[in-house]
């Protein structure tokens, strides 16, 4: 069947006889392997070797605290419903007396899980929060997995050291 | 009785106030109310959320009303035409309100229970500015245990009344309401005094702000998180029509059932709604029908289903015809029309 007026015919045309012994070619393409000896590798050995990330590359989930050192989480969900993935979830618990250096509101995430194995890295939790609690690192990427149990991250690995704090240069 | 409103006219019988016209239209033109709550006589006429403009009074006497009138105390009368989201006057005043009503009202949405089913978040949210102006302190108060269910943050009530009538009406004795005038008013029971009566716990579910939160509840989860299922038991106290909310296979909650306009028919007991937590005290009926808009049903991804206003009208004035003359003989005869 024709479904139009613009098939055309091919028609091949016999080899000639450089064509037929192929060494031309041969030598053409190991003259291509040959230029790249001399080129420098577009790869690099990654985990000695780390690339630069760029200022507004998403990485390791961080829960932020205040400078006075309280988680700034309130567990209002915002990142959970905002997450296309579904990867975040969080127990709220409520602050008791005494707990006001450690918790900044009222309510508290008591924990608070990221499925690493489903975050995109969309960013979208960070855009949600209203309390400035979320933030994707710009300067590290979340670790290789080995075991199926390490991919859910909790409180213990996303909460911000005070010795080792998360700064961006817009901050400051 | 004719009336207009927004255009669209509708019967009425007389007696009726322009909100419940309104509502017979559609929740399209129904004004908010935060203090209205058709089921309690005396409701309405104090948080001026429902302020609209009265552009003809009556048939009779066709003059527009001087000041913008709050439509749940007002009858309508023959002939009355009604601008409620047409009137740009309407729309500033609303600013105004939501101002006036945010005035002491913190923004801890995200510590609140009641955020997602909120009457004034939503009424915030169509109507208000998303700036505040005020620099002046707010009002502060410790929360409070009123009994071993119900707890209220002064902080966040309205002053809307809507609790002082459900213990009138819905309960014997009240034993709560509110002290001092002005500024200073606020919701309080005498020294502190339980209720303990068994159709207290409806304060919370009249409640249009987080003032007045279910004991048994707080903090359990956020309302979207939440799957509301419809259910009913025997119950020798009340109509046993409830609303459990599901977080897995736990009932988290219980609440009595709403109708369109957040307002509950059938008063449930606290029995009911703070004791029977268990899927076997309950015959369930089906999942409750949840607007698509609402919150409740988030996380779905309806955003390709809500259309903001401004992208569809620059769309439709930058929209040019395409002038096409190709030939389309080869094509079906139907749809060779253009």
């Amino acid at each position: 069947m024709k479904l139009s007026n613009r098939t055309k015919v091919l028609e091949q045309e016999e080899l000639t006889l450089a064509e037929r012994i192929y060494l031309p070619a041969i030598a053409g393409g190991m003259m291509t392997t040959l230029k790249h000896f001399f080129q420098k590798p577009v790869t690099i050995r990654y985990p000695e070797q780390k690339r630069y990330l760029g200022p507004v590359f998403r990485g390791h989930h961080i829960l932020k605290r205040d400078q006075n050192g309280a988680e700034r989480c309130t567990a209002c969900g915002l990142c959970a419903v905002a997450c296309p993935a579904e990867a975040i979830s969080m127990v709220a618990e409520e602050r008791k007396k005494g707990e006001e250096t450690l918790y900044r509101e009222e309510k508290y995430a008591k924990v608070y899980e990221i499925n690493m194995l489903r975050c995109i890295f969309c960013g979208l939790c960070e855009e949600a929060c209203p309390k400035e609690a979320i933030f994707l690192r710009h300067d590290k990427m979340v670790p290789v997995f080995n075991d199926r149990n390490e991919v859910i991250f909790g409180k213990d690995k996303l909460v911000e050291k005070m010795d080792d704090r998360y700064l961006r240069d817009g901050w400051k | 009785m004719k009336v207009t409103i927004d255009n669209i006219t509708i019967e009425v019988e007389p007696g009726t106030t322009i909100m419940q016209a309104a509502r017979q239209i559609g929740a399209h033109v129904a004004p908010p109310a935060m203090c209205y709550y058709e089921p309690l006589k005396g409701s309405g006429g104090k948080c001026r959320a429902c302020l609209v403009k009265v552009t003809a009074g009556s048939e009779k006497d066709p003059r527009p009303m001087p000041k913008l009138v709050p439509s749940c105390i007002t009858q309508v009368q023959d002939g009355m035409i009604v601008e409620n989201t047409t009137s740009p006057q309407v729309l500033e005043a609303r600013k105004g309100v939501v101002e006036f009503l945010l005035l002491n009202h913190p923004l801890d949405c995200p510590v609140c229970d009641q955020a997602g089913e909120c009457h004034l978040q939503d009424f915030t949210f169509e109507h208000g500015v998303s700036k505040t102006r005020t620099i002046e302190e707010r009002n502060t108060f410790e929360p409070q245990d009123l009994g071993p269910y119900i707890q209220l943050n002064m902080n966040r009530c309205v002053l809307c009344y809507r609790c002082v009538y459900t213990a009138d009406q819905v309960t014997e004795g009240r034993v709560h309401g509110v002290m001092h005038r002005g500024d200073h008013a606020e919701i309080s029971t005498y020294i502190e005094k339980a209720i303990d009566n068994d159709f207290s716990g409806n304060v919370i579910d009249v409640c249009p702000v987080g003032a007045l939160t279910d004991k048994t509840y707080r903090f359990k989860n956020r309302v979207w998180f939440t799957k509301p299922v419809d259910a009913h038991c025997d119950c020798g106290k009340c109509s046993g029509k409830v609303t459990l909310w599901y977080r897995g296979d736990e009932v988290i909650r219980v609440t009595a059932r709403k109708n369109e306009w957040g307002e509950v028919q059938d008063f449930i007991c606290n029995t009911c709604r703070f004791e029977r937590k268990k899927t076997s005290d309950w015959t369930i009926e089906g999942p409750m029908k949840v607007a698509r808009h609402s919150v409740i049903s988030a996380n779905k991804y309806g955003a390709s289903s809500i259309k903001p206003a401004f992208p569809l009208k620059q769309a439709a004035e930058q929209y040019k015809q395409i002038d096409d003359n190709r030939d389309r003989s080869f094509l079906e005869p139907q749809k060779q029309l253009k």
